[in-house]
């Protein structure tokens, strides 16, 4: 059975091309394509060096995770979610763990809950250190700043490692509670990582804050309003760059995020300066959300006794669950039919999303610009395509 | 957040619609709110205007396939036997599903209210399959409905842009949906660059052929 569009679908149609008009330019930037941050793609029509026209083009690393899901335990989809966002795994753990607790009320202890929030927040503090490296990269700072950022990064990793046994894909949380506890000396290491954190980020804003040409390339450049911002969708950073003051550790208080006293930075143009600023200021709220979560975090158990794991079947019903990612609402609805396997599996992309306004940022830009405008979203191609 | 005073709300607003509550049976009580698909723009457009709802955010768009499904409940009747009255056990057969769901989740960024869960339905799976686009409410819904129309084939009437958004073009099935069967051949994936590359020679060719 197939359904089609009545008219047939052009994907890139014909623009004006004679001559006397100026003749436009296709350019098909990715899938390979460095600053694309993955397998993305953009048909883009240049005027001279103006985009008067932008087209993203997904799916070139769609695996159908949903459909992967239907036909996995509960328990069994939670390493797929590493592969999402493969640069913040621990994050889209949570967000699934959040989703299946609020489908089955399930209770979290609360030393099971310190550290959820403790990996969490290093998660976004290598996210953002990674995002703006990257940023820098594109923007033609080859290499130190890149590096610089990733030297944090790896701190970051190097935790996660002993923590979990895996760099990247951490698989660390389940549904009431957490995989394993803290190793002998773990937390006194992550301390010595939080605490020199924030020289870090003097070294970097010393730096590069008031680099003039970074000023040049990225004030003014891919204004969001704030109106389109939430008409759009946009979540995370990016909203918050627009003036949208929706964080979800303080909007939902998912979590225990309602104990830690922390800012929500927001900007004011929702230029690509402020987006990046914005990730910078952040990592500093997050050092202090960090600082707090270490001060108090209780002895006691990591998983709820009353949850078993393994052959474990909700009740029939759904729930939608999200929470503040690094790159914005990342959110799982799930729906039960009382089977082991759960009947719909949805992941709320917010990377996905935030690119719904890219053309609208680009128009008018010049065609260098468009690599930064992509940066400054913060997209991974995991999570987009899913 | 009160879903009996939303329906009310909406039915005084929105005249002829109809509106149903579709109880949720988990722990998180995320009950929902099923419009008919003739009036759900006008519903949709009302809880994002009203200043008392405003519901400017519609954070996720997604679709569920519920194909017809059998449901035999036995039912205890009492019928003469031999004439003598006796408790017989009969199982009553329904049918339920056949049809595909779209669901949005509503959030309101001004007043921090939600999630409201909106619910679609199409006639069947086959042939009528329209739906109202939400996205000239909302632009997040834009990707949303279109992954929407490529993964599960709900057409989205008002959509600026009804394409496939992870599958690619020609391609001629709904992965999403529960009953599709893998092909067992592939072959040969094609790009959008054919295109391109196909106006490129055609172009070269009008040169001169250099």
């Amino acid at each position: 059975m197939s359904v089609l569009t009545d008219t047939p679908i052009d994907l890139t149609p014909d623009l004006p091309n004679d001559r006397s008009e100026g003749q436009l330019l296709e350019v098909s930037m990715g899938p390979q394509h460095p600053s694309t941050h993955g397998v993305f793609r953009m048909d883009v029509t240049l005027d001279g060096e103006k985009v008067v026209k932008l087209k993203p083009v997904f799916g070139y690393l769609h695996r159908n995770h949903e459909k992967i899901a239907e036909n996995e335990s509960y328990l069994g989809c939670m390493p797929y979610t590493d592969r999402l966002d493969y640069i913040c795994s621990i994050t889209n753990n949570w967000a699934y763990a959040l989703a299946v607790e609020t489908l089955a009320g399930i209770q979290v202890p609360e030393r099971a809950e310190y550290l959820r929030v403790i990996t969490g927040e290093l998660t976004r503090l290598q996210n953002h250190a990674g995002l703006v490296g990257f940023l820098m990269q594109d923007m033609g700072a080859s290499g130190t700043p890149l590096m610089y950022a990733f030297r944090e990064r790896e701190k970051v990793l190097d935790l996660f490692e002993a923590l979990t046994g895996a760099r990247m894909m951490c698989n660390y949380m389940r549904f009431g509670g957490c995989r394993v506890d803290v190793p002998s000396g773990w937390l006194q290491a992550a301390q010595k990582v939080i605490d020199g954190f924030p020289k870090f980020l003097d070294e970097f804003e010393s730096l590069l804050m008031s680099n003039e040409i970074l000023m040049a390339r990225t004030q003014g450049v891919g204004v969001v309003t704030r109106e389109q911002a939430i008409n759009a969708g946009i979540s995370g950073p990016m909203a918050r760059a627009s003036g949208v003051n929706y964080d979800l550790r303080k909007v939902d208080k998912y979590g225990i995020y309602d104990r830690f006293s922390f800012r929500v930075p927001l900007g004011e143009h929702g230029d690509v300066y402020d987006r990046y600023m914005l990730r910078v200021l952040e990592m500093r709220e997050s050092i202090e959300i960090l600082k707090q979560a270490m001060r108090d975090l209780p002895a006691g158990p990591i998983m709820d006794p009353n949850t078993k794991i393994r052959g474990f079947r909700p009740k029939a019903g759904e729930a939608y669950g999200r929470i503040e990612g690094p790159k914005g609402e990342l959110g799982f609805y799930l729906i039960s039919d009382g089977s082991p396997n759960p009947y719909r599996f949805r992941v709320r992309p917010p990377s996905l999303i935030n690119l719904t306004l890219l053309e609208d940022m680009c128009l008018g830009q010049n065609v260098a610009d468009i690599v930064i405008i992509l940066g400054s979203v913060d997209i991974v191609l995991g999570e987009v395509d899913r | 957040m009160n879903l009996e005073e939303i329906k009310s709300e909406i039915e005084t607003n929105v005249p002829g619609c109809r509106l149903e509550i579709i109880p949720n049976g988990s722990p998180s009580g995320q009950h929902s709110l099923l419009v008919d698909a003739d009036h759900a723009f006008a519903a949709a457009a009302y809880l994002r205007d009203a200043p008392n709802r405003q519901f400017d955010y519609c954070s996720n768009a997604t679709g569920i396939d519920w194909p017809i499904k059998e449901v035999s409940t036995k039912v205890k009747t009492k019928k003469i036997v031999d004439g003598v009255e006796k408790d017989v056990d009969e199982v009553v057969k329904t049918q339920t599903g056949g049809y595909l769901e779209v669901v949005y989740h509503l959030f309101s960024v001004e007043l921090r209210q939600g999630p409201l869960v909106l619910r679609m339905r199409t006639e069947d799976r086959a042939e009528r399959i329209h739906l109202p686009s939400l996205t000239p409410l909302w632009r997040s819904a834009e990707y949303q409905e279109r992954e929407i129309f490529d993964l599960y084939g709900v057409m989205f009437d008002g959509h600026p842009d009804l394409r496939r958004l992870l599958m690619w073009e020609g391609f001629e099935d709904h992965p999403m949906r529960r009953d599709y069967v893998d092909p067992d051949d592939y072959e040969y994936e094609p790009t959008a660059h054919d295109e391109v590359l196909k106006r490129a020679q055609a172009h070269v060719a009008a040169e001169g052929g250099r």
